[in-house]
Parts: C-alpha cells; sequence; structure tokens
C-alpha cells in the first residue's frame, strides 16, 4: 500500500522580510516570513555577522510575542486610581497634548523636574539627545541596575567592556573562563562560540556558585562562594607572579605597568603617575635611565623601576601590584574556605592558565606595525581567554573584581592578542576619550553637554558647592563617583523623598519599574502611589511607553502604546550599543515588516513628535516647523557631527561612501535590501592590537570611529581612581563628606582590593547565613517572556534550589514549600533540591513571577500563583548601621545595584500556593487572552 | 501500512551532543515555530493558552537531569532534549490500527497521516520515548516529522534542508544526516564519541543517537614553581623581575 | 497509566459480555425463545456497550472506521476486527435459538472461540507494550480471560464454571499482582539507561521541560499510591471473587442471586482494571522523575 507522503516541497511563504530580532538585546538578524502579508514563522538570518543563522527560543518565538494578547491598543489616560490598572483609551492628539501640557512648563521654568529615564533602550543616541535638548540632568537608561560596574571596570582598565562589547576569540581560544555568566546579552554568539570550543576541543571552565547552562557543559567547575571573586582572582595573580608567568614585554609595551607611581607616604601627589610638563607620565628606560614620556619610541620601559625623582620615592605600577597581590592576604590558601574552593584546585587553575599562555602560546602569521611605528613580523597570541558578567559585577565590590579579572588577563598578555580576549569596534577607547558627565540645568535651554560620562577625578562630579546632587538619582557624587550609567533604580525613591529634589513628571519607557526590575518592589508601588498631605501623589506625573499591559503600565497617568518590534523602525547604531564584531564594524536597522494594526506608534517617532510639539532644538526647523516627519527620518537625515549619523552604511549622496558621508535619503532601502545590516571588515593588519596598532587606528578613523588616533595603554593602575582616594585622605578642593570617607579609601584603591560585599557586613551572618541569587533563563527576556503563549509552557512556574547540605539539615521533601526572609522582607515560595550547586547559595530563574492581572493572562495563571521574584527581599538601601546612615545597596564606585549581594535564612514553610507576599490584581487594560490558540490554522 | 519496512534505504535522523547543549530550548520553539505553520496537518495547538494551565503541543522538549558521578565527585547537570528518535523497529508504527503511523521505506523516518488517524494514543503508549504527542484541539497525533517538509523542500536554499532544530541551535549541538551510512558525518561522529541508543533494552533500536557529556572536572594536582627562591615575596619578586628585564 | 474510565469500563463490560456470549456459544447454558432473547441482550449488550465506550476515548473518532485495516500488524486492529466478526458470528446462533427454537453446536462454538479470541486481542493490545513493564507479561491475557471467563459464567449462571473460574481468576490475579510488582525494576529501565547517562552516576530530574501538564504525562505518568493500592486490591479481590464466590456457593443460582453477584463481581471488575491502569508504569515517567 502506498502511503500519501507529506508533500515535499511545500512553498515556506509568499515573501521574506529581513530586519532585526528583539525578544531580547542581543539584535540578531532574522527572516520573517509573510503570507497573505501576516507573520507566519521567524528564522535566523544566515548572513548576519550575530546570529549567523541560528535563532533562539525567544527569537523563534517572535511571531506569538508579535500576536500578544497583552500588546496595548491605543494611548491610555489613567481614570482609576494609579495601580489600579483602569484607564480610557485616547487618541494621539489627546495623549501629545497632555504630555505637552505638562512638559513645556518644566523646560521653561525647571527642565530638572522632569525626569526620563529609558530602561531597556536601543536607541540610547536618540533618546539622550532629546533629553539633552530638553535640558534635564536626568536621563539615563538601565545600565545603573544591570552591569556598570562591568562596563566602568573595563572602560577604566581595557577602554572597553565583555558584555557585548568584545568577545573571546572562539576561533583560535584554548581556554575560556566564564566567571559568573548565565547568559549575557551575546546570548546566540556566546552560544555559537561555545558550540566552537566544544568541536575544536578547547577547554572551558565556569566559575559560578550554579552549575546550569553554560557552566553545565564547562569541562571544569569552580563552585565559588558568591561575592569572592576577587579573591579566587586575586589568587590566581598571585600564583602566576609567583612563578613569574606573566608577559613581561606586553606589560612594557601596552600597558601602565612601568609608569612610575609617587610611592612617597603622605605626600600629597602618593599614588599619581610622575609626569613630564605636558602631562605625560614617565616610565624609566632601562636602556638609558632616564626618564622618558611613556610613549617614546624605542623604549625599554623599566618594569621594576624604583627610584627618587627630586627626593620623592618612585615606583612602578607592576612592582605595586606585586606589592599588593603577593601578600598572604592572596594565598590559595587564605583565600580557599571565603571562596569555598580547595587551594590545590585554585594553584592547579594558575599552572593551566601559565601553561596555556606561555607554553601554548599561537602565532598569526601577519606583519603589523605599531603606535610608536615599530614594524613586527607576527602576531603572537595567548590563547587564554575571559568572559564575565553579572555574577560578578552585581556584587558592591563588583566594581574592582571586574578589574582585577581585566588585570589577570593583562598579566598574561591576553587581551586584543590572537586566541584572547578581543574588542569589536569602537571598543577599546581610552577612558580619556569617553566624554565627562553634564548635569547644569538651565531654564528653557538645552544641558549643556551629554548626561552620562566617565570621571577622572572629583572635578568631573555632578554636585554643587554645598556636595549636593544635580542629578535626581545622584549619580556622580561622592556616593558614587563612577555612575557611569546612572542609577534607574533611585529614581523613584529619591523622588518620592525628595531627596535631592522633587520632581514634576517621571517619565519612563520600556522598564517595569513597577515589579522585576525594581529593589523593595512592594515599597517601590507604595511610593508610586504615595499623596501628600494635600492628596496629591507625590510624583505627580508619570509617562509611560510600554508596548504591553505590563506592571508598570498600571502605575502610570499616561501611556504612549509603542509597537511591537516587526511594526517600527529602529536603528542599531555605532552610536550607541552596536552589533560589531572582532573583525568588522557593523550596524543595523529594524523597519516595519507588517504595519500597525492599532493605533500604537513607534516610542521614538512619538518621541520626534513631542520633541517639534516642545520646540525642543534639533527637533524643529529655524521657522519652528517639525525637522524630522519621524524616527526614519531622523534616522537617515540626523547627523551627529558632520557626515557622522545613525547609520554608517551607504552614506553619500550615491550610498557608496562607508561610516563618514552625508545623509543618503536612500539609506533605509539599502539596509533592507542588505538583509537590514551594513558591516565593514577590518583590514588583515589591523585585526589584533587594535589599541596600538597603526592600521586599525587608521582604518578607525577613515570610517569616523574616531576623528584621530587614539592609541593608548591598558591601566593596570587606575589613576582616576586614585584621585577619588586621595580626595578622601584630605587632599585636594573636592573632598567627600566625612561618612563617606573611609569607605572611599578602601572601594578606590587604585590596585584593586577585596573587600566583602557590604550587605554581609551590614547584616549579622549568622541570622542570615545563605547566599540568594537568580539567573536569567535563555529562554525568558526579563518580564517579557510570560505574555508569550509558547514560552510560559517552559516556564510559568519555578522553585528555589536549595543544594543539598540545606536540603537535608533543614528536612526539606519533594513539594515542599519554604519561607525565606531576608533582612529586608520575606517570601514564600515552592523549593527543591540541587546537588550541583555551592553549599551556601539558593537561586532561582529571574522575573518569572507577574502581578495578577498583568500581561492579558488569567489572574489564576501560575506566573501569580506559583511564580515569584526574589526583589521583594532586596532593599535599594542597607539596612541602618550604627551611626544611623543607611548606605545604598549598591556598589560605591558606579552604584551598581547589588542584587546578588542577597543574604537570607530559608525555613520550611506550610506547603502549597500561592506564593507571597501576594498583590491585589490588576484590572487590564487589554482583557484576557483567547483560551486556545491554533496559530498557523489560518496559513492551511 | 503499519508493518515495518525490513530496511531503509538511509536511516535520516539526528545526532544530539550532550556534551554541548546548554538547554537553551532554542530547538523546542523552532520546532514548534515550523510546525505549526506546517503545509499539511494541523496547528500544534495551546490549549489555556494564557490561563492557569496551559497545555500545548511540542514536538521535542529538553528535560534537565542531575547527574551525581558514583565516584563521589561533583554533581553536574546535563540538558537533554528529546524528540522521536525514528526507530528502527517502531513499536508506535505496529500498534496503530489505521495506518496512519507508517516508517517510509526510503530514509527509515516515521510520520503520521492525519487524515488517516483516530486519536486512539495507542501508538504514544507504545512509545518509550515520550515522542507523540496528541493534539487536543485538533484530536490527531503528532510527533516529529524530522522535518520532512524541509529537508528535502526544493523551495529552500540547500543549506537550509536540515531540520528546523538544527538550523537554528545555537550552541550547534544537534546533527543531522545518514546514520545508515557509516562515512556520515553524523555516523562518524557516532563512531568518535561513542554515542548511545536510549533504552536499547525497549528494543526499538533507536536511529537517532546522543553523545554522552565529556569527562568533567578533571583534576590536575599541578602546581607552579616559585620564578626564583623568594618570588612568594614582593621583594624576592621584585629581585626576579629586575633580573629578567636585564636579560631580555 | 492514566485510569480512563471509558478504557476501565469498555474492557470489563465486554470482557463480561465476550464471556456471556462464550458460554452461550458452548451451550452453557443453550436457551430458547425468549429466555435466550434476554441472554443475548446482556451479552450483546455488554459487548457492545463495552465497545462504544472505547470510541469515547478516541481524539477523532470521524477515523475510527479505519481502525479495521491495520489487522495484519495491530492487535488494536484485530480486536476491532474481531470483535464484529464475533458478535457478526454469534448473531446466526442467538437468532436460531431465540426465534426458531433450532442450535447449531458447531456455530455455537466457533462464535465461542471468536468470543474469547476478542478478549485475548483487548488484552494483548496491552500485553504488547514494552513501554508497560507491568502490562508486558502472559498473565496480562490469562487475567483478562480469567475475567471475562468468571463474569460470564455468573451470567451464564453456570454454578460449577463460576466457582472454578472464580477461583483461577483469584490466583491469576494474585499472581499478576505480584509478577507485576516487579517487573518494572525486572525490564531494566531507570532514567540511567533512558537518557543513557547512567554510565556517569546516578541519575535525577532536576528541572522539567515544561513548567505544567502535556499529554505525555496525562496519558501516562499517572501514579497511586501504595496504601491506596493495597486497599482497592483487597476491595477488588473481594468484590470480584469472594463475595460472588461466597453468594453463588451458598445461594445457589436464582436470578436475584445472579445479579447481586454478577454486580458485585463487575465491581470488582472494574476496581481490578482501575488498578491494572493506575498501577502500571509507563517507563516515559523516567524522564519526568516519575
Ligand atoms: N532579582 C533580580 N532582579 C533583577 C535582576 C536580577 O538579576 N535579579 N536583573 C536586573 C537587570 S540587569 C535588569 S536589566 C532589569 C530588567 O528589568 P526591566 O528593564 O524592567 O526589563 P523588562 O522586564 O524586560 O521590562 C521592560 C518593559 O519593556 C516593555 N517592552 C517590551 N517590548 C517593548 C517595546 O517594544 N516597546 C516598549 N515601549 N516597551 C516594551 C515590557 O513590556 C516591560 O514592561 O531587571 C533587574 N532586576
Ligand atoms: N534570555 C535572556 N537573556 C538575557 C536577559 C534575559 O532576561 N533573558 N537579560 C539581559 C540582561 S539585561 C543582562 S544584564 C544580561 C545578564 O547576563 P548574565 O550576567 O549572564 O545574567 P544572570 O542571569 O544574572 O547571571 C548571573 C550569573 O552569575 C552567577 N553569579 C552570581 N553571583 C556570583 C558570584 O559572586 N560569582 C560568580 N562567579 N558568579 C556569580 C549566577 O549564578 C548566574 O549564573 O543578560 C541579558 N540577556
Ligand atoms: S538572542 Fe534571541 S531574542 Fe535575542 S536578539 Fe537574538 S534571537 Fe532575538
Ligand atoms: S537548541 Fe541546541 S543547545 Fe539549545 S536546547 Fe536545543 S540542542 Fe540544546
Ligand atoms: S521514538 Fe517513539 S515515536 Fe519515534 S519511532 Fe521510536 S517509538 Fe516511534
Ligand atoms: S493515535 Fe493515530 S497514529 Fe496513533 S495509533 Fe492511534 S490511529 Fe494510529
Ligand atoms: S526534526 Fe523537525 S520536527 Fe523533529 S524535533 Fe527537529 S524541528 Fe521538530
Ligand atoms: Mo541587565
Amino acid at each position: 500500500m502506498s502511503k500519501p507522503a507529506a508533500r515535499p516541497s511545500p512553498p515556506v511563504s509568499d515573501e521574506v522580510r529581513q530586519t532585526t530580532c528583539y525578544m531580547c538585546a542581543c539584535r540578531c538578524g532574522i527572516n520573517v516570513h509573510l503570507d497573505g502579508g501576516k507573520v507566519k514563522y521567524i528564522e535566523g538570518n544566515r548572513d548576519h555577522p550575530v546570529n549567523r543563522g541560528v535563532l533562539c527560543a525567544k527569537g523563534s518565538a517572535g511571531v506569538m510575542q508579535h500576536l500578544s494578547p497583552a500588546r496595548l491598543r491605543a494611548p491610555l489616560r489613567r481614570t482609576g486610581p494609579r495601580g489600579s490598572g483602569q484607564f480610557e483609551e485616547i487618541s494621539w492628539d489627546e495623549a501629545y497634548a497632555i504630555a505637552e501640557g505638562w512638559l513645556r512648563p518644566l523646560r521653561e521654568t525647571a527642565p530638572e523636574r522632569l525626569a526620563f529615564f529609558t530602561g531597556r533602550d536601543q536607541s540610547q543616541s536618540f533618546t539622550g539627545l532629546w533629553a539633552q535638548a530638553f535640558g534635564t540632568p536626568n536621563y539615563a537608561a538601565h545600565g545603573g541596575f544591570c552591569s556598570v560596574n562591568m562596563a566602568a571596570a573595563g572602560i577604566y582598565t581595557l577602554g572597553g567592556a565583555f558584555w557585548e562589547f568584545g568577545q573571546p576569540d572562539w576561533e583560535r581560544t584554548k581556554l575560556l573562563l566564564l566567571f559568573g555568566v548565565a547568559e549575557d546579552h551575546d546570548s546566540n554568539p556566546i552560544k555559537i562560540g561555545l558550540g566552537q570550543l566544544k568541536e575544536r576541543g578547547a577547554r572551558v571552565i565556569g566559575i559560578n556558585p550554579i552549575r546550569t547552562g553554560y557552566n553545565a557543559i564547562a569541562d571544569d567547575w569552580f563552585g565559588i562562594t558568591p561575592g569572592t571573586d576577587g579573591l579566587f582572582i586575586g589568587a590566581l595573580i598571585h600564583e602566576l607572579l609567583r612563578a613569574g608567568k606573566i608577559d613581561l614585554d606586553y606589560l612594557a609595551r601596552y600597558t601602565n605597568a612601568p609608569f612610575l607611581v609617587n610611592a612617597e607616604p603622605g605626600h600629597e601627589d602618593e599614588g599619581l603617575f610622575l609626569r613630564d610638563a605636558d602631562g605625560k607620565a614617565l616610565v624609566r628606560d632601562r636602556a638609558t635611565g632616564a626618564l622618558c614620556p611613556f610613549d617614546t619610541p624605542g623604549l625599554r620601559a623599566d618594569l621594576a623601576a624604583d627610584l627618587r625623582h627630586e627626593g620623592v620615592r618612585h615606583r612602578s605600577a607592576l612592582s605595586l601590584l606585586a606589592d599588593a597581590y603577593l601578600s598572604d592576604r592572596y594565598a590559595p590558601e587564605t583565600v580557599a574556605p571565603t571562596c569555598g574552593i580547595e587551594a590545590g584546585r585554585i594553584r592547579a587553575l594558575a599552572a593551566e592558565l601559565a601553561r596555556v599562555a606561555f607554553e601554548e602560546e599561537i602565532v598569526v602569521e601577519q606583519p603589523w606595525t605599531d603606535w610608536k611605528g615599530e614594524r613586527h613580523d607576527r602576531m603572537i597570541g595567548r590563547p587564554v581567554s575571559m568572559h564575565a558578567m553579572r555574577g560578578i559585577s552585581a556584587h558592591s565590590n563588583g566594581f574592582q573584581t571586574c578589574r582585577a579579572l581585566h588585570i589577570l588577563q593583562i598579566l598574561l598578555g591576553s587581551v586584543e592578542v590572537p586566541g584572547g580576549f578581543r574588542f569589536k569596534p569602537p571598543y577599546p577607547k581610552p577612558v580619556e576619550a569617553h566624554p565627562r558627565p553634564h548635569g547644569t540645568a538651565r531654564p528653557g535651554q538645552p544641558l549643556d553637554g551629554p548626561h552620562l560620562g566617565y570621571p577622572l577625578g572629583p572635578e568631573d562630579l555632578l554636585i554643587d558647592d554645598e556636595g549636593k546632587a544635580l542629578r535626581i538619582d545622584k549619580a556622580f557624587t561622592w556616593e558614587h563617583p563612577l555612575s557611569a550609567h546612572g542609577l534607574m533604580h533611585m529614581v523613584i525613591s529619591n523622588a518620592h523623598a525628595g531627596d535631592p529634589y522633587r520632581i514634576d513628571t517621571l517619565f519612563l519607557y520600556m522598564a517595569n519599574m513597577a515589579w522585576n526590575s525594581s529593589m523593595n518592589t512592594a515599597e517601590t508601588m507604595a511610593m508610586l502611589t504615595d499623596t501628600d498631605e494635600n492628596g496629591d501623589y507625590v510624583i505627580p506625573h508619570i509617562i509611560y511607553s510600554d508596548a504591553y499591559a505590563s506592571e508598570m503600565v498600571a502605575y502610570a497617568d499616561l501611556i504612549l502604546p509603542d509597537t511591537t518590534y516587526l511594526e517600527r523602525h529602529d536603528c542599531i547604531s555605532l552610536l550607541d550599543r552596536p552589533i560589531c564584531e572582532a573583525d568588522a564594524a557593523a550596524d543595523a536597522i529594524r523597519w516595519p515588516v507588517v504595519e500597525p494594526d492599532r493605533d500604537v506608534k513607534g516610542f521614538q517617532t512619538a518621541l520626534v513628535e513631542l520633541g517639534a510639539r516642545l520646540g525642543l532644538p534639533g527637533f524643529v526647523n529655524d521657522d519652528g516647523t517639525a525637522k524630522y516627519r519621524d524616527y526614519a527620518d531622523y534616522i537617515v537625515n540626523h547627523e551627529r557631527r558632520p557626515g557622522i549619523g545613525p547609520l554608517a552604511g551607504w552614506r553619500g549622496p550615491d550610498g557608496e561612501a562607508q561610516g563618514r558621508g552625508a545623509p543618503n535619503p536612500d539609506q533605509l532601502r539599502r539596509y533592507i535590501e542588505n538583509g537590514g545590516f551594513w558591516i565593514a571588515h577590518i583590514p588583515e593588519e589591523a585585526r589584533f592590537y587594535k589599541p596600538w596598532n597603526a592600521a586599525y587606528q587608521d582604518w578607525a578613523v577613515k570610517i569616523g570611529l574616531f576623528d584621530a588616533a587614539q592609541p593608548f595603554v591598558f591601566n593596570l593602575y587606575a589613576e582616576p581612581l586614585r584621585r577619588f582616594q586621595r580626595a578622601a585622605e584630605g587632599h585636594g578642593d573636592i573632598q567627600p563628606p566625612e561618612h563617606l570617607r573611609a569607605r572611599i579609601r578602601t572601594a578606590f584603591t587604585p590596585i584593586p582590593e577585596w573587600y566583602p560585599p557590604y550587605e554581609e557586613t551590614a547584616v549579622d551572618p549568622d541570622a542570615f547565613p545563605l547566599h540568594a541569587l537568580t539567573q536569567r533563563p535563555m529562554h525568558m527576556y526579563h518580564s517579557w517572556g510570560s505574555q508569550n503563549a509558547w514560552l510560559r509552557q517552559i516556564t510559568n512556574a519555578h522553585k528555589l534550589y536549595l543544594p543539598a547540605e540545606v536540603w537535608e539539615a533543614e528536612g526539606f521533601r519533594e513539594g515542599d514549600w519554604a519561607y525565606v526572609t531576608s533582612a529586608h522582607g520575606r517570601i514564600k515560595v515552592p523549593v527543591a533540591r540541587m546537588d550541583a550547586l555551592n553549599g551556601k547559595t539558593l537561586w532561582t530563574w529571574n522575573a518569572i513571577g507577574k502581578r495578577r492581572g498583568a500581561w492579558a493572562l488569567d489572574p489564576d495563571a501560575p506566573e501569580a500563583t506559583r511564580g515569584f521574584l526574589l526583589n521583594h527581599l532586596i532593599g535599594e538601601l542597607l539596612p541602618p548601621r550604627g551611626d544611623g546612615m543607611r548606605w545604598a545597596n549598591s556598589d560605591p564606585v558606579t552604584g551598581q545595584a547589588a542584587w546578588f549581594d542577597l543574604r537570607v535564612k530559608v525555613e520550611k514553610a506550610p506547603p502549597g500556593p500561592p506564593t507571597e507576599p501576594a498583590f491585589p490584581p490588576l484590572s487590564s487594560p487589554v482583557g484576557r487572552g483567547p483560551a486556545i490558540v491554533r496559530f498557523g490554522e489560518e496559513f492551511k | 501500512m503499519t508493518s515495518l519496512p525490513t530496511t531503509t534505504e538511509r536511516k535520516l535522523g539526528l545526532v544530539i551532543d550532550l556534551d554541548t547543549c546548554v538547554g537553551c530550548h532554542a530547538c523546542v520553539v523552532a520546532c514548534k515555530g515550523w510546525n505549526t505553520v506546517a503545509d499539511d496537518g494541523a496547528p500544534l495547538s495551546d490549549v489555556d493558552a494564557y490561563g492557569p494551565d496551559p497545555v500545548g503541543t511540542f514536538l521535542n522538549r529538553v528535560h534537565s537531569f542531575e547527574v551525581t558521578p558514583d565516584d563521589g565527585g561533583a554533581a553536574r547537570v546535563v540538558h537533554f532534549p528529546r524528540s522521536c528518535l525514528h526507530c528502527e523497529d517502531a513499536p508506535c508504527v505496529t500498534v496503530c490500527p489505521t495506518g496512519a503511523s507508517f516508517k517510509r521505506a526510503e530514509d527509515g523516518i516515521v510520520l503520521v497521516n492525519e487524515d488517516d488517524c483516530m486519536g486512539c494514543g495507542l501508538c504514544a503508549w507504545a512509545c518509550p520515548y515520550g515522542a507523540r504527542e496528541l493534539d487536543l484541539a485538533a484530536g490527531v497525533m503528532k510527533k516529529c516529522t524530522l522535518c520532512v517538509d524541509r529537508i528535502y523542500n526544493e523551495n529552500l536554499p540547500d543549506a537550509d534542508r536540515v531540520p528546523a532544530c538544527v538550523r537554528t541551535c545555537p550552541a550547534g549541538a544537534r546533527h543531522f544526516g545518514d546514520l545508515g551510512d557509516p562515512e556520515s558525518e553524523v555516523s562518524r561522529l557516532v563512531a568518535a564519541r561513542d554515542g548511545m541508543a536510549l533504552m536499547p533494552e525497549c528494543g526499538t533500536k533507536p536511529v537517532n543517537r546522543y553523545l554522552p557529556p565529556r569527562p568533567r572536572d578533571v583534576t590536575s594536582d599541578e602546581r607552579l614553581d616559585d620564578a626564583a627562591e623568594g618570588s612568594d615575596r614582593p621583594s624576592g619578586f621584585l629581585g626576579w623581575l629586575d633580573r629578567m628585564l636585564e636579560a631580555l | 497509566m492514566h485510569p480512563a474510565a471509558s478504557v476501565i469500563v469498555f474492557t470489563t463490560l465486554s470482557g463480561a459480555g465476550f464471556g456471556l456470549l462464550a458460554f452461550l456459544g458452548i451451550g452453557e447454558p443453550a436457551p430458547t425463545g425468549l429466555r435466550a432473547f434476554w441472554f443475548y441482550l446482556l451479552g450483546y449488550g455488554l459487548a457492545v456497550a463495552g465497545l462504544l465506550a472505547s470510541t469515547l476515548h478516541l481524539a477523532n473518532p470521524r477515523n475510527a472506521i479505519k481502525a479495521f485495516r491495520e489487522w495484519r500488524s495491530s492487535w488494536l486492529s484485530r480486536e476491532a476486527v474481531l470483535s464484529v466478526t464475533a458478535l457478526i458470528a454469534v448473531a446466526p446462533v442467538a437468532f436460531g435459538r431465540v426465534f426458531l427454537g433450532q442450535d447449531w453446536p458447531v456455530l455455537g462454538v466457533i462464535g465461542a472461540a471468536l468470543c474469547l479470541l476478542v478478549v485475548f486481542s483487548t488484552s494483548m493490545i496491552y500485553a504488547q507494550l514494552r513501554t508497560v513493564p507491568r502490562w508486558n507479561t502472559p498473565l496480562t491475557p490469562v487475567v483478562f480471560l480469567a475475567f471475562a471467563l468468571a463474569g460470564g459464567a455468573i451470567l451464564a449462571g453456570r454454578l460449577q464454571a463460576a466457582l472454578a473460574a472464580l477461583a483461577v481468576l483469584g490466583c491469576v490475579q494474585l499472581a499478576a499482582w505480584i509478577v507485576g510488582d516487579r517487573r518494572f525494576a525486572q525490564a531494566g529501565s531507570d532514567a540511567g539507561t533512558a537518557t543513557g547517562l547512567g554510565r556517569i552516576g546516578r541519575v535525577r530530574l532536576l528541572e522539567p521541560p515544561h513548567a505544567g501538564r502535556n499529554y505525555v504525562l496525562d496519558e501516562m505518568a499517572f501514579r497511586v499510591g501504595r496504601r491506596h493500592a493495597a486497599k482497592l486490591r483487597i476491595l477488588s479481590l473481594v468484590g470480584a471473587v469472594v463475595l460472588p464466590g461466597i453468594l453463588l456457593a451458598t445461594l445457589g443460582t436464582g436470578v436475584v442471586v445472579t445479579a447481586v453477584a454478577a454486580i458485585l463481581h463487575l465491581a470488582g471488575a472494574l476496581a481490578s482494571r482501575w488498578l491494572f491502569f493506575a498501577e502500571a508504569r509507563h517507563v516515559v515517567g523516567l524522564y519526568y522523575g516519575r
């Protein structure tokens, strides 16, 4: 009997449109298949530099995101009390009029009374420009609660960070160390890379309290105790120094290891570099004994220098580093108990690092010329690479831990070399080439410069003469001087407290602040709804742009509904967070592959319109008419500097220019024809040693990444930190307030020194003996996934995993529930046992728990009854100290939210749902999702 | 016909590398996305999609197991994708009363002809691997088709004529090919990495193979030697450094 | 396995019905006229009601007719074909007895054999499944046949046969339970073989592939508490074997006694059949830590 075979060659779709995914920040290229004008199927774009055809679970589920029942339908005006979720739909004209009515008077009188924070923004160069034009100093995206430790430590040390700004040399590396990474932004590239390593038989080592995901496939697992990586890395450095396994040539040429540091105790310039009259740091030439500027060609820099200059002792930065790390404090035996890792394993890992770096060195036969004009016959690589993410950065000692990690890489000579860690253009870029922060608001005027930047010393702080913060989030103050990404997590509580001042309008975009992105969630909701003695809201106006009925929507007064990512223009720009590769510069667009079927608008287009209505400079022509029709028009025609715009591809009137060139009206069409992205490959000679490679510098200038070549050295020793530390010691005009001096002295060491995470010292370790962490599920993006019919089935309920030790000690059984208590609060959750877990650590998946009634889900959805957040346990402030002061639960250097410092205790609870705390349900502005989904029916 | 072919010309199947799978569920969703819009066959429905008790049809699911080594080593986690193994002795086929289930003689793919299926569920009972799911909305049996509508699809470029799950897997943990041909890439992988059949005791002779995770936590007692006497003290280190720089 | 009511009712009722028809077929008893009519109505009624109940189990009954196609390989198909054949084969004898007062013993025996074959094929649907070790033993058809014969004998009012069948049923049922309790372990599947990871160490499910239910779990991952099962076993044995046996042995085979004995027996049989499913562990549970 013959079988009716499946039709072997069905047509897949009518049409494929290529754009960029936005189910997360990785920004992969996608092929969107349309059938009868409807989105049918999404797959990865094989030609795209980011994902090369693959797609993650979220990306493939984009269809369901696009069809989510939680999509907003039209602008909304609040009708019930804040937090109720009651709204009426209004027209865009009404919405603009309301917003304009609130914002215009602020701009004219006190622009700082607008706080504009933009969450998971992929258009920061645009939203920042808007805020600058408005004149408020209060602008940032979400980096402050995300990974600014990583970003800042990277910039101050290497001129660039891990994150998505660099990558292991996946093709060549032989040993990869992953510190505290569950998923990261470079979601698909990391997976592709790990797959490549596995295929080549290269080794992967996971340093993580939890052994899932990437750490599960790592060949070796170091189940470190949270917050102690600084010690662990210190011990590796200790071992390498002891054995002399460091790359002296690399250190001498490419780093500030030979810089001469004033080592005269008590001297006014103690800890600062010896500089010549031009301000150039000096080093000692071993050949001549002379002190010369560090960039002198032909110099043999003395890494061991210890000399007196004009009677003042100066020592090389490397020798100070040796003092610090060869101390017993960092001996493997000393750190072992704190880190929860045997000393022998630490020693063995150090030995392995040394062996692979120095005995398995690799060579790329490619001559190149360095910044001093010296020609090198070949490129020598140390095939050891590292990658790290929030596991080390989301601690209050994270900045220094990240720095320590970079120092480990530098000592091994494995940054920007074949087989090591490689940057993606436009990184690395010296910290000096990054902007300084600006925060001076003037009525009716734009801000004096870009909001965010990298302070080089106390004079760059944004404080007034009394030391009071200029910004609502108190970024760039003594509390966290290097808060390069702002502190979005402090905005609501500061605005509520009126400290440093009151604001009028809180304008948020794409951030679920009433739920998973806040610490102290219940309190945040209370602050958003709190009223003053007149019964008015303490934060008078809240405007919010979301695409979906999230928890945050319920707490705003005016909602500007965004489109889904398949319905709007977007631009993934080199001015912002580009999608470059180590071997190429690249940028990309999104474009409406389908038109919205409802009254929603791309948020950026709404901002363009609002900017024009408010007459913001840069948004109106001289005659006051709107400068841009919409965001697409802006993308094509805006010029940041002459010839430099949001997109680098197909510039110039004929579209032939790359990087630099006049706006090209046809630019977006060219992008679309090319699959939605543009890529320019780095010339062969320029691929490695980027900061010191003349060919790279020239190329970067040519395509407009920089305006001038800017070779620099890596900062083993971070002089800017010393400037703050010095101020805390009582030097200089601008000094920290008394209560912060001690902590600045210990936290701002120019050579990283480990200190225990703050929560550990603020709470009784016996009362809260355990650490509690979250991890990102690879198939969910924060709170977005739960509205997705496919993704939510994978994880709509979750458990808190307890290590065997705790499980047995407390007598837990399968199906049990527990109370988890921190100094801040208590939750009730279901628990499960896990053995492949650090013995002092509990963990769960992040952001699965949902508020009842949100996201168009049934109020009894498991997300609400069995899902939960650890956020209820985490305070944005630490418990009061002896002196009554309350420190922020943040890194003292950058203000990074210390999510992973959390200490808890756990005990049995009566079994069964719901999880606690349980909040009253929200009413849904979009109703509920359909009972049954049969996606695909319409195409049969 | 529900009798099995005695031999098949090819044995197409998947080889899944448990050493590389990070458990990301990409293959799960790509499979759902492709197969729910498949040209023939009912959609893979999701019942109570936004409610308290969602139940949808998936042809591929990823479990996470914890394995505690017998020798007392550290426990480890293995992510484990599970779909139809296109068994040579497929019991799901022989039990089917309607002839809806069949195994193709040309390539060994096990399929369900939904036009014939009466939804009795017996084939799912017969499958040891949980690879068949009855779609609750359509009432017909669903299973992995090995993306038969992709692998021969002349409307797709050559490179895309692989299963959706294989094409999408970011880590490259899924391989597709002819396991009947000892020279094929997949057969070589199986030979080199000691590829396993699941539950051989069930006698199903699965075509798909799993590559076991490689050994982990291989401890060494390597230890670096001091660079020079006293180099474990800053002063000794600086002395060593000085000598090294002299020699450079 | 999920103890689906439709399947439990089907197998139990149709078993008893075919058992009764088998006894009628061999002329034990061989009633005629109205009495025959009632007997055959009962036999057909039970058999057909059971078969109809079984179609409730189909998710796509439109295609039920296609179930006759694969009798060469599929026990379910054989069961379908055989049951229709048996019901047809029994018809002339029934017709003869009810309307013509005639008996055709050879045809009757053939019909009886077919009836038992139906029961056998039903049991083989389960017994053939290596995925459910508890079922995958020759005791499965034996128990099914014993139930059919005991139920048939009671309904047929054959005292000796009923007592003998009940005795046998009691024994094979006990044997099936005792043997069945060990079958899963004997079959050799565990989380280690299911995942292939047993070569590394002890395997335990850490996280299921989806948070909620799915078809496979609903259908195959049913677990019944050990104590609950033990209680049900006793109830079922008492109901299906002991009480009917005592009743019949002491009070004979009058209509009322037979009816009570039959109801008790069928109730016990339903409990046994419920346990047959509920206690059966499918190997797929190993992937779900169940
Ligand atoms: N316990 C714990 N809490 C954490 C973390 C943790 O590790 N543990 N991580 C922290 C970190 S690093 C981060 S970055 C934050 C993330 O937290 P959030 O920034 O709050 O991230 P999301 O949940 O993704 O919420 C973003 C909002 O954007 C909306 N949105 C989605 N798509 C669109 C769109 O196209 N347009 C518009 N306008 N809106 C859209 C969503 O509906 C959602 O309401 O969470 C933080 N919170
Ligand atoms: N699928 C998906 N991808 C995402 C996101 C998402 O929500 N979903 N969010 C995006 C965002 S906003 C961000 S910030 C990134 C974050 O990317 P990741 O940094 O990978 O994010 P987390 O999941 O917070 O993982 C932190 C990891 O650090 C470990 N860890 C915690 N404390 C310590 C410690 O002290 N030492 C060490 N060594 N490890 C520790 C935890 O066990 C965990 O594995 O991911 C981005 N990518
Ligand atoms: S990693 Fe996934 S969700 Fe993120 S952009 Fe890429 S495909 Fe989309
Ligand atoms: S896509 Fe690949 S890595 Fe991800 S779960 Fe599937 S097999 Fe594993
Ligand atoms: S895995 Fe299951 S469904 Fe697939 S062929 Fe084997 S027995 Fe049949
Ligand atoms: S459910 Fe369909 S395919 Fe499976 S055995 Fe029954 S008829 Fe055959
Ligand atoms: S081969 Fe196709 S049908 Fe089978 S699991 Fe992969 S994607 Fe799904
Ligand atoms: Mo983040």
